[in-house]
């Protein structure tokens, strides 16, 4: 059933193109915040499901050790073990030390996630404070304090971690937070950078305009609407971060000026690792493989979440 | 994959059906297009015809999301990955291009079928000198590609000194040489047919007349077919010989193009033609010729005029509530002017290096002023430093010199305290309706925000607000709990209209407010405007370029070229006898005005 062509005018049957209100409101649907509308695209990505699995087991780990191994990751340690294979009660076998890999393993965890997490919450605090005042307020603020950034952009981590540690201070008080100080101070321009370009972008959006011009201080619209809507990239980069962190951590304790040698970490016992290298490998592969998976897991958490709080990637 | 519809489905195919008055150039027939999304299929076109003669300029009309560009975009192959043709034929000079391989629609683009983008800002790579990118094209379609046939098809797209100007990048070209650029470059393998897609909505008015003059003189020099996608009525009718008209993926009528102004059938194409602004300001025009008020016109029915005898009555009952507020509260403004602008000056400090720098002036002493109660719209093209008058308005921005003053106190001696009343009487609506709403925030906090701001009453009777407010603006109360990014562009103007309400205001500064939007759209966001301005005696200052939309809303008018003011008036008399070149080169930028229309067409 063809309308007829013709060279005059046509008009399509008005049955089947009925004409509707101007610009109705569709509410058929459940209203969507930009954080709804995320998790609804989250929550059906694999990457996502496995990755926080993951993560939510490792959390769990590192809260609760003793649900795991009730052998005590550093003393019962025999030297008769030296470098045994995996047995009953003992499913990872022993250390050059003789000391229980599986319970140094989980009780590794806890180091490595603590580091982890502290260290980007320092970077947060720190990163997103200097990059949005210096994004939003701009002028000799935003020029002191990129520069102030540049400088400690300018160190690699490692050195600087090295040469931070030596000082005295550091150097005596030898703990977790210690590490958490000197990887914070090493990386917040990253997360400042990645803030002030958030901010800058926000920050001439007629919201904000219109916000100002019915009576919102310039503070306040920075803190109401600039932030919250520069915060996409800084979640994404947080993550990774962690992933990262965790890998700094291990390193640095690998390189023995990391967390103290009372404190189990997966670093530890790879650096101890090294001499068994030849005799048994697998002392050097299990805590390998337990940073692998959560390194891994904290940067497959941070694809998916830059998947969906992409602003580009948004239905209208 | 369903062809059932297209016999054609495999490769080219000459099909003999000549029509008297040779081949057409481009034929659709019964064209579907399908896009397969995340969420299945979505049929953005639907039973699509559309028949061009060589020669001959047809112009696809209807508002956005209505598959006028998908249409085109079938047409020479370019398809995004995701669409294809699912019913249907597309005969390109008799060959079905619908199903074409890629290859071939290689070799017919640039040669058969070209096309000039509609924003000429992205569509010229910012790395490559034009002429570079001229001879590109020519080089693709094997034409002789020297520098002398460079500097040629430039120089016919109306490029002074393209011998020159091939050797420059695009970022030194102005926004009309860029799409006389784009031009060229479609037109220079004299394809058979030209698809321009909204080739001059990026462009100022006056640019945008010239840009498509050209294209007139140069596609019927070459006996170039145009397919014209526009979402202007008014603009179609007057450059194309034919008007097909698009709505939701239908075509819902197409025939010549006057007969379809005057006689529209279907009732999307009567919508179109009664609100269109280029033709209400062209029935505006023809009305006056034959001696009617304008006043009668802008809203013919009884009903209206009976708003106009009510208006009538307001402003009396007003301008006595003026009178009767004390004396001293209005030390200097004898006349109703509640907006003052005085040698309103701005220079911008442009740093050239360190602490070096030229002076911008981008305001230079303008002077005007707003009745209460009116509307004053200013007008100018791009750089003409209109919005940066409204954001010194505004209070956004502080002017180097001269004084604003509102209601009688000069805004330049407010202190923090008196700053923020000011705000709370002078409220904007601006231009983006997808920019001027927080994503993060739902409608009711949006509304809500300048309450809160400034305390004004407690959470409940800022619901009951905010729900009034909403039935002003004529949104469903259900929209509270919705985000931005759910509504379309004018219902997020109109809660822009809704949250610059909220704290009773006097004044509303409109920066290009309905600007962004479809034309029917459009029309209902400037109903609304004008009956919230006879309900609650608003003023407005609308901030535009487009004097089409000026002459059905505005009193009075102000002409910026520049910085500078060049013309103000009433609208009536600016429009009747504009005084100054530039007034009169913009009058004549509108579409449509050499349509010959009956005053009252519905």
């Amino acid at each position: 059933m063809k309308p007829e062509r013709t060279e005059g005018h046509y008009v399509a049957p008005l049955e089947e193109t009925a004409l509707e209100a101007t610009d109705t409101l569709r509410v058929e649907e459940a209203p969507l915040s930009l954080w709804a509308d995320a998790w609804r695209k989250l929550r059906r990505r694999p990457l996502f499901i496995v990755s926080s699995i993951m993560i939510l087991a490792l959390i769990f780990i590192a809260l609760f050790p003793g649900v795991f191994t009730q052998v005590p990751p550093n003393n019962e340690c025999l030297l008769a073990n030296s470098e045994a294979g995996p047995r009953e009660g003992h499913p990872f076998g022993f250390t050059f030390q003789g000391c229980d890999l599986f319970s140094r393993v989980i009780h590794g965890t806890q180091a490595s996630l603590s580091v982890g997490i502290l260290a980007v919450l320092c970077v947060l605090v720190i990163g997103v404070t200097f990059g949005a005042l210096a994004g939003y307020y701009g002028g000799w603020l935003d020029a002191v304090l990129a520069r102030l950034g540049d400088i400690f952009f300018a160190l690699p981590l490692i050195l600087g971690a090295l040469v931070i540690t030596q000082l005295p201070f550091f150097r005596e008080n030898k703990s977790v937070w210690t590490v958490v100080v000197v990887i914070a101070m090493l990386a917040w321009p990253q997360m400042a950078r990645i803030t002030r370009g958030a901010v800058i972008e926000v920050r001439n959006a007629d919201f904000v305009t219109a916000a100002r011009s019915l009576g919102v201080s310039r503070f306040g619209a920075l803190m109401r609407h600039v932030l919250p809507n520069a915060l996409a990239p800084v979640i994404v980069l947080a993550t990774l971060e962690l992933g990262v962190f965790i890998v700094t951590e291990a390193t640095l304790s690998f390189l023995g000026i990391g967390v103290p040698e009372s404190v189990m970490s997966w670093g530890h016992d790879i650096a101890a690792a090294q001499v068994s290298i030849r005799t048994n490998p697998m002392i050097l592969i299990y805590p390998s493989i337990a940073l692998s998976l959560c390194v891994l897991s904290f940067i497959m958490l941070g694809d998916a979440l830059r998947d969906a709080l992409d602003p580009k990637s948004r239905e209208r | 994959m369903s062809f059932e519809e297209s016999p054609a489905a495999s490769g080219p195919q000459i099909v003999d059906d000549v029509p008297a008055g040779g081949r057409p150039i481009l034929d659709m027939r019964d064209v579907a297009i399908t896009f397969t999304t995340g969420s299945g299929s979505l049929h953005a076109v639907r039973k699509a015809d559309l028949t061009i003669m060589p020669g001959e300029t047809v112009a696809i009309v209807g508002e956005s999301g209505s598959g006028k560009s998908t249409t085109a975009l079938a047409a020479i192959g370019l398809l995004p990955g995701n669409g294809r043709v699912s019913a249907g034929q597309i005969l390109l000079d008799g060959e079905d291009v619908a199903h074409a391989p890629e290859r071939r629609m290689i070799e017919l683009r640039g040669n058969t079928i070209g096309m000039v983008p509609q924003d000429p800002m992205s569509n010229l790579n910012p790395v490559w000198r034009i002429g570079y990118q001229v001879r590109e094209t020519l080089r693709a379609n094997g034409r002789p590609d020297g520098p002398a046939d460079v500097a040629r098809v430039l120089a016919e797209a109306g490029l002074p000194d393209a011998q020159r100007r091939a050797r420059q990048y695009p970022h030194e070209f102005s926004g009309g040489m860029r799409q006389r650029a784009l031009i060229a470059i479609a037109l220079s393998c004299s394809p058979k047919l030209l698809i321009a897609d909204e080739p001059t909505s990026a462009l100022d008015v006056t640019v945008q007349r010239r840009i498509l003059d050209h294209l007139e003189t140069m596609t019927s020099e070459l006996g170039t077919s145009v397919l014209l996608i526009t979402h202007d009525l008014g603009l179609a009718a007057e450059r194309a010989d034919k008007v097909v008209v698009m709505y939701r993926g239908r075509v819902v009528e197409s025939g010549p193009s006057l007969e379809l102004l005057r006689n529209p059938l279907h009732p999307y194409t009567q919508r179109l033609v009664a609100k269109a602004p280029s033709l209400a300001s062209r029935r505006i025009q023809v009305a006056k010729e034959a001696g009617l008020e304008s006043g009668e016109l802008l809203t013919p029915s009884a009903e209206a005029v009976e708003k106009a005898a009510e208006k009538a009555e307001a402003t009396t009952a007003e301008a006595i509530e003026a009178e009767e507020v004390p004396a001293a509260a209005v030390p200097e403004a004898p006349s109703d002017d509640v907006l003052v602008i005085e040698d309103l000056t701005k220079v911008f400090r442009l740093r050239t290096g360190l602490g070096r720098g030229t002076d911008f002036t981008a305001v230079d002493g303008v002077s005007f002023r707003v009745q209460r109660g009116t509307t004053t719209a200013l007008v100018g093209e791009s750089g003409s430093g209109k919005s940066t008058v409204a954001q010194m308005v505004l209070q956004l921005l502080a002017p180097t010199s001269g004084r604003i003053v509102f209601d009688g106190i000069d805004t330049a001696g407010l202190d923090r305290r008196q700053l923020f009343a000011f705000r709370r009487r002078v409220q904007p609506i601006f231009q983006d309706p997808y920019g001027s709403l927080d994503p993060m925030y739902n409608i009711y906090r949006t509304i809500e925000e300048p309450l809160r701001t400034h305390r004004i009453g407690d959470r409940a009777t800022r619901e009951l607000k905010v729900r009034e407010l909403l039935d002003q603006v004529a949104l469903p109360q259900s929209a509270m709990q919705r985000y931005p990014n759910e509504l379309s562009g004018g219902q997020r103007q109109r809660v822009a209209v809704a949250r610059a309400l909220a704290l009773d205001p006097e004044v509303i500064i409109c920066d290009e407010a309905v600007s962004a939007l479809d034309v029917l759209v459009q029309a209902q966001v400037l109903n609304l405007l004008a009956e919230l301005q006879e309900r609650l005696g608003l003023t407005y200052l609308f901030i535009t370029h487009d004097l089409a939309v000026v002459r059905q809303i505005a009193d009075h008018v102000c002409v910026m070229e520049k910085g500078r003011l060049v013309e103000t008036g009433t609208t009536d008399r600016v429009f009747d006898s504009p005084e100054k070149d530039y007034t009169r080169a913009l009058l004549d930028a509108i579409p449509g005005g050499k349509l010959l229309l009956p005053p009252e067409v519905l």
